[in-house]
This record gives structure tokens, sequence and C-alpha cells, in this order.
């Protein structure tokens, strides 16, 4: 997913034969539909979930975030996002290291299970865990007997979205990590620092916008999820709803100004990841 | 051989150890007990919920309108590419950005704005409405959402390719007097092509699954608008557990179907590469 291209492979000025009449209305035929085409599909929809939030005013637009069950969503939306992510990114650091750092048998089929997550729809992604916990999942029973729950509570919103995040981060740090060479590592270490010395001095100031972005992405994919926790979450408002999930209830029930309230957070959540993205790309860090 | 090559580096137990097992938890385990609820199920019963004609209807809509949402990024997502990678225009690098956005906006999101705006009352859907055009709610509007989340894997697989076509040969080739539409077919499209059939596949594979931004805009009738994985839900909705896990063992068993091929097109790509570059 490369973007940022050099501006001398993009210019045209200095190529012969494309001053020609056909070729400046090929062109402009080319940016015409890109852009219409981009418009219509991802421009329109992103104005309008401002246009409908502010549509009734900035005061109903704030006060929708003074709906109890509206705060109780973020505030879920958050804790969720505070457990799940750091534990995504001690994960991706740990199979970035396993997997950059060693040559071992078996490497590719590991990379594509954890990659496993992205190829999987979202349903299934929360069903396999109602199947395991749910009510009448296969600890279903053993659940209820001590007086546990799981699904429909915050652990399965946690695992679920544990699970569709998972592979961000390591995503990133994988391909950065072997791109960057295991010299500096090794310097280090026959110099006598230890491992964890090794990792925080030499590799983190490394790898450290690559990691940025892998963690705002996988941020930005947990506070977002929609089909696997709604699978999980059971839709308990003010208890088990989340952002998303509190768009859809919102919006069914026609309070079209609290549903994009909601929405433009999330969108602007969305926004920033793509300015990280931009900015870490920008530091000369080029994914694949 | 043994499994892993010597190294002065430390840390593989570790790190490896922590990997598979956590890897293994939250994702190995979960699925196999997917494979398992299936294979518990007697086989007439198995057949009788994948072939009811309710779930029929469902992937015809599903596999139809992810078809239809992949072949319209092969093309849009063809143009887009070439746009960002040959033209200089203003706003290129914000464009460029922003075909990413699918990608980090919560597909809730994209449902609601996408159904707001091609609703009868909406920005476009009004001028859609006196030409008998309905979107919203109809299979028209799941192709619509499933197109604007599966746009960005074209987009960014055709991208590279495209930096890739060697432009002195398209400047020669013209210098000999070959057409515009002669050297796209010779030069360019040979060498985008299996980027190309990658980015229909990633996309097709991603609309596939896609349940959030669908299940707004497409009203949701059985047999008409009910897509796959939301006849999954309303089966796990009734406490139906083993219907849904057949119909999710019929979903994964696509999906890997879908990412072998992937795979092949993707080391066709590179078989080819390297022919190229002898």
């Amino acid at each position: 997913m490369a973007a940022a291209l050099p501006a001398a492979l993009a210019g045209d000025a200095t190529r012969p034969g494309q001053h020609t009449r056909l070729h400046s209305l090929v062109r402009w035929l080319f940016i015409a539909v890109s852009l219409t085409f981009l418009a219509a599909v991802l421009l329109a929809p992103l104005v309008t979930v401002f246009v409908t939030a502010l549509e009734r005013g900035l005061q109903a637009y704030l006060h929708s975030f003074a709906n109890p069950d509206t705060a109780a969503a973020v505030r879920l939306t958050l804790t969720t996002a505070l457990v799940v992510v750091p534990i995504n990114t001690m994960f991706g650091l740990a199979a970035a290291w396993a997997i950059a750092k060693f040559e071992f048998r078996g490497k590719s089929i590991l990379i594509t299970l954890i990659d496993l997550p992205l190829a999987i729809s979202p349903v299934i992604s929360g069903m396999i865990f109602v199947l395991l916990f749910g009510l009448h999942g296969w600890f279903g029973v053993w659940l209820r007997e001590h007086d546990l729950s799981i699904i429909f509570a915050l652990p399965g919103i946690m695992l679920a979205t544990m699970f569709v995040t998972f592979p961000y981060v390591a995503r990133e740090l994988i391909p950065l990590m072997q791109q960057l060479g295991n010299d500096e590592e090794e310097a280090a270490i026959t110099l006598g620092a230890g491992g964890w010395m090794t990792f925080f001095r030499v590799t983190l100031p490394k790898i450290r916008w690559g990691l940025l972005y892998g963690v705002v992405l996988c941020n930005a994919r947990a506070m977002g999820e929609f089909g696997a926790v709604s699978v999980v979450s059971g839709h308990i408002r003010g208890l088990t709803n989340t952002m998303p999930l509190h768009i859809e209830i919102l919006y069914n029930e026609y309070n079209f100004v609290g549903a994009f309230a909601v929405a433009s957070l999330l969108t602007l959540l969305a926004a920033l990841t793509l300015v990280v993205k931009t900015l870490v790309e920008r530091t000369g860090y080029r994914r694949r | 051989m043994s499994f892993r090559q010597p190294s002065v580096l430390p840390g593989f137990g570790l790190t490896f150890g922590f990997t598979t097992f956590f890897l293994s938890a939250i994702v190995l385990l979960p699925l196999a007990a997917l494979a398992l609820a299936a294979a518990s199920m007697h086989w007439s019963d198995f057949v009788h919920v994948v072939l009811s004609p309710r779930a029929l209807g469902s992937y015809r809509l599903s596999f139809g309108a992810s078809f239809l949402a992949a072949a319209i990024n092969l093309v849009f997502g063809f143009i887009i590419a070439w746009t960002l990678v040959r033209y200089e225009f203003p706003g290129r690098g914000l464009i460029d950005a922003l075909i990413d956005m699918p990608f980090a906006l919560p597909t809730a999101v994209s449902g609601i704005a996408l159904t707001s705006v091609f609703a009868q009352n909406g920005w476009i859907g009004r001028y859609l409405e006196p030409w008998g055009v309905k979107v919203a709610y109809t299979w028209l509007g799941v192709t619509l959402a499933l197109t604007l989340i599966s746009m960005p894997f074209a987009v960014r697989a055709v991208q590279p390719a495209l930096l890739e076509v060697q432009r002195d040969l398209e400047e020669a080739a013209e210098t000999l007097g070959a057409g515009r539409l002669y050297v796209f077919r010779r030069i360019i499209l040979p060498t985008v092509l299996p980027a190309l059939l990658t980015g229909f596949t990633l996309a097709f594979a991603r609309a596939l699954g896609e349940y959030g931004s669908v299940i707004f805009i497409a009203g949701n009738l059985p047999m008409k608008t009910e897509i796959t994985p939301l006849l999954i839900v309303i089966h796990l909705e009734e406490f139906d557990y083993h219907g849904a896990a057949a119909l999710g063992v019929v979903m994964l068993g696509i999906s890997f179907v879908v990412l072998l091929a992937i795979n092949l097109l993707q080391a066709w790509g590179r078989r080819r590469h390297v022919k190229a570059a002898h």
C-alpha cells in the first residue's frame, strides 16, 4: 500500500508526446472520472456525517453526548481499547522479534496464521466466542454454575475485539524489522548489552514510527469494530453497548443527530489515523 | 536441519513462546471450536441448513453483490490508481491519503452515511429517484456499500504495479509508431494484470465477509436483500448455534479458497516479474 510517490515519477511535463490534444483529453477524463467516483462514494458520505450531526446546531450536537447511554457507550469503547490495544501491541512486538530476528522452520505458516483474522468475516469472529462461552456454548453451563458471564458482558466484547485487531501491530512491524536487518542488534549484544537493553536502546528507536502507526490503526479498528462485537455484546443499553453499536440503536430510533454525532467522533478518529499514516510515510518509512 | 538457525540475539524462546501461545488462545482454539460445532452436526442437518432456500438466496446476494463490487473496483480502482500515479494535479496528495479512509472508518459509520446520501431524499438519491433508480434498501445499495469498503484494496494493489511499468518502453513503442491503445494493450496491461487480478480478489474477499455497512443500507428482506453474514447473526439470535456454525463453516471454506487464489495470483505476478527482468 505505497502512497506518497516521488514527484519525479508523477510529473509528466518532460515526457515526449504528452502535449497532444488526445493526451490532455484522456488526462482530464481520467482525473474527472476519479474525482467524481470518489466524491459520490467516499466524500459525500463523509460530509453527510458532519452535516447531519450539526443540522440542529452546535448546542444539540454537544447535548447528544450528555445522554447517559451515549456517555456510557463512549466509556465502554475507551475501556475496551485501553485493554485490547496494549495487549495486541505486546503481541505484535513479540511476534515481530521472533519472526524478523530469527530463521526457523514454519515461519511462513506462522505469518499466515497471524493474518488469519483479516480474512474472516467479523460475524464469524464474534460467533466463535459465542460457541465457546455462550449460554448453549461449550463452557456455557460451567460459566453459569460459577456465576461468570463472558458473552453479553465486557470480557466477550474484549475477546472479540482482540481477535479482530490481532494482526495489525504485527503486520506493520514484521516487514519493517525484516527490512532493517539484525546488524546493529548483533553489535550491541556482542559488545555486552543485555537483551532488554538492546531492544529498548537499539531496536525501539528504529521502529518507533512503524510501531506508532500500527498502534494507531489497531486502536481505530478496536474502537470501530461492529460485526464481531455486535454478535457478542447483547446490546444492553448503558451496559454492553459500544460506540458503533450505540450508533445503530440511535439510528434505528430515528435519532439522526445523536447517531451522526457519535459517528462524527469515530470519523475524526479515522481521519486522525490517516494523518498519522501520512506523517509516518513522510519520515521515509514505506510500507511494502 | 534443526528447528532454528543459531543466532547471537537473545529472546527467541520468550517471544516465540508468547506468540504461539497467544495465537493459539485467541485465534486458533476458538476457530477449532467452530469447526467442531459444525462437525458435531448430523450430515443431513448440515445440508438442510446450508442448502435451505433462504441460505441459497443469501449466497446469491452475497456472491453477486461482492463480485459486482469487485468488478466496479477493478475498473475504477485502475482509473484512480492511474490518475494518482501518472498525473500531477492540485489535491493529489490529499486524495491519495483519503483512499485509505474506508479502511480506517468504522463500518457502521459508512453504513449510515451511505444510506442517508442514497436514500430517496438524500443528496444523490433524490436525483436518482426520478429515473426510477432505487439504491437504498435494494441490492444496488448492498453493492454500493461493498464497493466503498473494498475500494482501497483494489487501488492499493494496482498502484505499486503501475509505478513499475517501464516508461521508456512506452516511449520507444510510441516513437516507433504504436498507438496509445496498442501501447496500453501490449506494454501496460501485461505488467499490471497480476496486480489487477490480485486487487479484484482482495476486494471480493473483503466484500464477502462484510456486515456492518451492509445491514443499514440493505433493507434485510429474507431471500431478497439478506446477506449471508446477517443470516448467521439471525441464527445466533435464535440460539440456533449449529445452524450458525454450519453457515460459518461454508463461508470460512470459501474464504480459504479465495485466499489460496490470492496467493497463487501473487506467485504468478512474482514469476512474471522475474521473467521480465531477465
